[in-house]
């Protein structure tokens, strides 16, 4: 896909996830709006993947650490092919596979997250048995800012560096809130880079709402031999919907329908301007 | 009776064999090489062991993503850490994931005695039974591990193994007619008809004792080891339940929600009948070595024989 391409993708994919959380009444929409430009380019430009075979040998693994934003995660699933888009319908309903954070049960899902602070931990064991196995596939983990104050992360970040991972790519969705506020408010996170940086890790900073800045940064991973990778990608909570930018109250909750279709709207507008370019 | 052997050198030894003819096998440990008994593995397949410090959380999650890849992950560690430091990597990770980890926990119980309550290991029945989706397996001795440890080996899912630290009787050794492990079954030590002793880990060993303690005063104890907690064979105790006047359940782990929790509720869903639990009280116990609180707590065999007698004179 291109840029413009990729760019597209990602406003479908939150019209999408909109859809999904104003019909299920439910879902954390801040941070699925954060990320869905980081899921957007892995799961339609980087993930070496194949959605009709789900479990291929060679693919790339990913790891949602921060499994509440499960949103545009299961809408990429979707529209990558991986199950039908009309079971998106389904999210949060009564007995469906679709529910609020991530469940192998669901193709392309590889491991349930949801509990913070274990996905870093998952994708260095995924990355030291291939190398053991001598398997060229990646990991790929996306933690949240907020679980960063969880101890497990940094045991896992001690270890990826230990063992040289660099097949191992974490990126960390920067949007600088969490459910109670600013994250340097609930726990102070900078200076973030050099704290990843004293771990061992190669670390880039980028702005995680654009897709260029994105899709050539984790096309250029690993940054360095035998270290692991480290993205820190500056997103706006809410992203896209500006009545819920920078908000950290929208870190869960549901629109109203002027809302929804406000939103709709602008992201409609959005796709009519991209068209046009 | 055989020599003394302890649990985690049977089982070390059995992963050493299995490992060296499955290279997917990879050994994880926190620094517990020693404590686990790991050294001649890590010795010998450098390759299939992967150390991970003192972080259980870790231990557990990496183990899990070792597994995701396809590798068949052994994780060995002290009980008391890995059943509670990493208890939620052990629910979400391994069992919720579905993911073909098997974890070791040695020196469980109260094999750390004196060192006090931090490691002590009481709880992982009531916590791990609570956990769908894996097996939890306390053998009684070092025939039984071995066993165990095949069987689970063999097959795909999760599973805990809690053994102890001491060097203590064989069981099965001088029982070769006795298969001495099958997946949720009861395996029967001894016949009687007038008592059930339900027994698991290393106080099997005191449970046989204290059986022919009881049988110098008339009493034939029925003897069940219960070494599957997870599955469980209810059909064993039903039955002897059934059969015979009471049941007395005997396990080094807290009174509540262990075996003798277990063995109740199924005893009162199914044919109630006096069920007696002997187990640790709930509270931090004193401490001193394992052997020493067996006897203050009443889990020796003249304690477990006494309970039982006193039990049967309160039935008359």
């Amino acid at each position: 896909m291109t840029l413009h391409e990729l760019t597209a993708e990602a406003t479908e994919i939150r019209k999408a996830l909109l859809t999904m959380i104003y019909h299920a009444k439910a879902g954390h929409i801040g941070g699925a709006l954060s990320s869905a430009d980081l899921i957007t380019a892995l799961y339609f430009s980087v993930l070496n993947i194949d959605p009709s075979n789900p479990t291929w040998e060679e693919r790339d693994y990913f790891v949602l650490s921060k499994g509440h934003s499960v949103e545009p995660y299961l809408v990429a699933l979707a529209r990558r092919g991986f199950f039908p888009i009309e079971e998106l319908s389904t999210f949060y309903r009564f007995g469906s596979r679709l529910i609020g954070h991530p469940n192998n049960q669901v193709p392309g899902v590889e491991m349930n997250t949801g509990a913070l602070g274990h996905g870093l931990s998952i994708a260095v064991g995924m990355a030291i048995g291939l190398k053991k196995s001598k398997r060229k596939n990646r990991v790929f983990a996306l933690m949240g800012d907020g679980e960063l104050a969880e101890g497990s992360i940094w045991e896992a970040a001690m270890a990826a560096s230990h063992y040289r991972l660099d097949n191992l790519i974490a990126i960390i969705d920067r949007n600088h809130l969490q459910i109670s506020g600013s994250t340097e408010d609930v726990m102070t996170l900078e200076p973030l880079k050099d704290r990843w940086e004293s771990f061992g890790w190669q670390v880039r900073e980028i702005d995680g709402n654009d897709m260029q800045q994105i899709v050539q940064t984790l096309k250029s991973a690993p940054f360095a031999p035998d270290r692991p990778s480290l993205i820190i990608a500056h997103t706006i909570k809410g992203k896209g919907v500006s009545a819920m930018e920078n908000i950290a109250l929208w870190h869960h909750g549901v629109p109203d329908k002027t809302l929804y279709e406000t939103a709709m709207n602008t992201f409609d507008q959005l796709q009519k301007e991209l068209n046009n370019e | 009776m055989s020599e003394l052997r302890s649990c985690r050198e049977a089982y070390t030894e059995t992963l050493r064999e299995l490992a060296t003819e499955n290279p997917d096998i990879i050994v994880l440990s926190s620094d517990a090489r020693g404590s686990c008994t790991l050294n001649g593995y890590v010795d010998a397949l450098p390759e299939q062991y992967v150390e991970i410090g003192i972080a259980e959380q870790n231990l557990i999650g990496v183990s899990a993503g070792l597994a995701a890849v396809g590798k068949k992950p052994y994780v060995c560690a002290p009980a008391c850490f890995l059943t509670a430091r990493s208890l939620e990597q052990i629910k979400i990770d391994v069992a919720y994931s579905h993911q073909n980890v098997k974890i070791l926990g040695v020196s469980g119980g109260i094999s750390y005695g004196a060192l006090g309550a931090s490691h002590h290991t009481l709880h992982d029945i009531a916590a791990l039974r609570a956990i769908p989706d894996i097996m939890v397996i306390i053998p009684c001795d070092a025939v039984q591990t071995q066993a165990v440890l095949r069987a689970v080996s063999s097959m795909e899912g999760a599973a805990y193994i809690r053994v102890g630290r001491d060097k203590i009787p064989a069981v099965y050794a001088d029982r070769p007619e006795v298969e001495p492990f099958t997946l949720g079954k009861a395996t029967v030590l001894r016949e009687g008809r007038d008592v059930t002793l339900a027994a698991c880990g290393e106080l099997v060993h005191y449970a046989l004792e204290a059986c022919n303690l009881l049988a110098e005063r008339g009493i034939e104890a029925r003897l069940l080891d219960m070494a599957s907690l997870k599955p469980f064979d209810a059909d064993a105790i039903i039955k002897a339940a059934k059969e015979t006047r009471a049941i007395v359940t005997i396990e080094e782990h807290s009174i509540n929600g262990g075996l003798g929790a277990t063995v109740s509720q199924i005893v009162c869903a199914h044919h109630p009948t006096r069920v007696r639990t002997l187990a640790l009280p709930d509270e931090f116990l004193v401490t001193g070595t394992s052997l020493e609180l067996f006897a203050h707590y009443g889990l020796d065999a003249t304690g477990i024989a006494a309970s039982t007698a006193d039990l049967l004179t309160f039935l008359e």
